[in-house]
């Protein structure tokens, strides 16, 4: 089995994650930019951890033959102090020529405030001006509906942005519809307690089908699997799917979406 | 999949989480001091699962969702209950 991981915090994880990882058939792992947990206290904090986005964890991830790519952004958590964004935002574009930068991300909503949005704004404008891609974070548990639907609202008013580009994160039952339906990828997130187990998952991909959507374990420094992918793909085989279907969710998908960077190249095989 | 299928694969762990879930009723009702809004919330999820509507899952969640569509004035933390308090920021 093979598969991309396409949405991990592995600054945060430690490097037998790699290693399980590889093991497991991964060959590419993206990592959006996050919140650290704390807010960091100035923007030359967030040029440090670009710096090692784009240039220290990758050589990690090469260490086990993995492919390392990366999205920049401020995270919506840090996203209420508008002056800290705008001073982060401006730090952007000095990195968005480096080999594994992917895009912006993982940009969107977490208490769905004014600041928020106004922060979520900037960057669809900045990931407009230098066409890049666009990873959306959708809020927790009860803000997630409400948020999905204003960062669907956002994107839509932006007659730049093209739906089939952006990737919005973290869908579950009932948002996953509103994403879909407006032309947009969806990411769903494997998470032990929230977001969606293996089954639901799998029940969301029996029920939407397979275009357009795929797998991650947004794994960080939280409650979180580096190997929720494999785990639901044996959850896949399990229920009888066949291995080409398992494939295209695990691989040719976020393989498709992520392919529109001209920097995202796999190389051997296939592919 | 049958049905027979999905109850060979799940029923076993569907029952062990039913269980959890009316353990955890139990706790908190035989604890002293007052309830708040979640505890609200997951007694007005529960109930739909019962009601004879599609989409069980879906609905369970968008009970516990805020329902509202304007953005707050400030955000005043950073996580989620779980569960919407019934106010609008």
């Amino acid at each position: 089995m093979r598969y991309i991981e396409p949405h991990a915090h592995m600054v945060s994880r430690v490097t037998d994650d790699y290693e399980r990882m590889a093991i497991a058939g991964c060959e590419v792992v993206c990592e959006p930019a996050f919140w650290a947990g704390f807010d960091r206290s100035s923007a030359a904090g967030f040029y440090d951890y670009f710096c090692q986005l784009t240039g220290h964890e990758p050589a990690r991830a090469a260490k086990f033959g993995l492919k390392h790519f990366s999205w920049l952004c401020i995270n919506p958590k840090e996203a209420e102090d508008v002056k800290l964004a705008e001073e982060v935002i401006a730090l952007i574009p000095e990195f968005l020529n480096c080999p594994n930068v992917l895009g912006i991300g993982e940009i969107g909503l977490n208490k769905n405030s004014r600041n928020e949005l106004k922060v979520l704004e900037m960057h669809v404008a900045l990931a407009a001006r230098y066409h890049q891609l666009i990873l959306v974070h959708t809020p927790h548990l009860e803000d997630k509906l409400k948020g999905t639907r204003l960062i669907l609202d956002v994107l839509k008013s932006d007659r730049r942005i093209r739906p089939e580009r952006v990737i919005i994160d973290h869908v579950e039952e009932h948002t996953v519809g509103l994403v879909l339906d407006a032309g947009f990828w969806a990411g769903m997130t494997l998470y032990p307690e929230t977001k969606c187990s293996p089954a639901r998952a799998i029940d969301i991909l029996e029920t939407y089908g397979q275009e357009q959507i795929w797998l991650n374990s947004a794994c960080d420094w939280g409650i979180s699997d580096p190997l929720a992918v494999p785990k639901t793909a044996l959850e896949m085989k399990k229920r009888g799917h066949p291995a080409a279907v398992i494939d295209k969710v695990i691989y040719q998908n976020p393989k498709l979406f992520l392919g529109q960077c001209p920097k995202f190249k796999i190389s051997s095989k296939d592919r | 999949m049958t049905q027979q299928q999905v109850l060979d694969l799940y029923f076993l762990d569907a029952r062990h989480k039913l269980i959890e879930v009316a353990a955890f009723l139990d706790r908190v009702e035989r604890a002293d001091g007052k309830d708040d809004f979640r505890l609200k919330a997951f007694r007005a999820a529960l109930g739909r699962l019962n009601d004879g509507q599609n989409e069980k899952v879906k609905q369970v969640l968008l009970a516990f969702s805020d329902p509202t569509t304007r953005p707050i004035a400030k955000a005043k933390g950073k996580s989620a209950a779980g569960a919407w308090a019934g106010k609008t920021g």
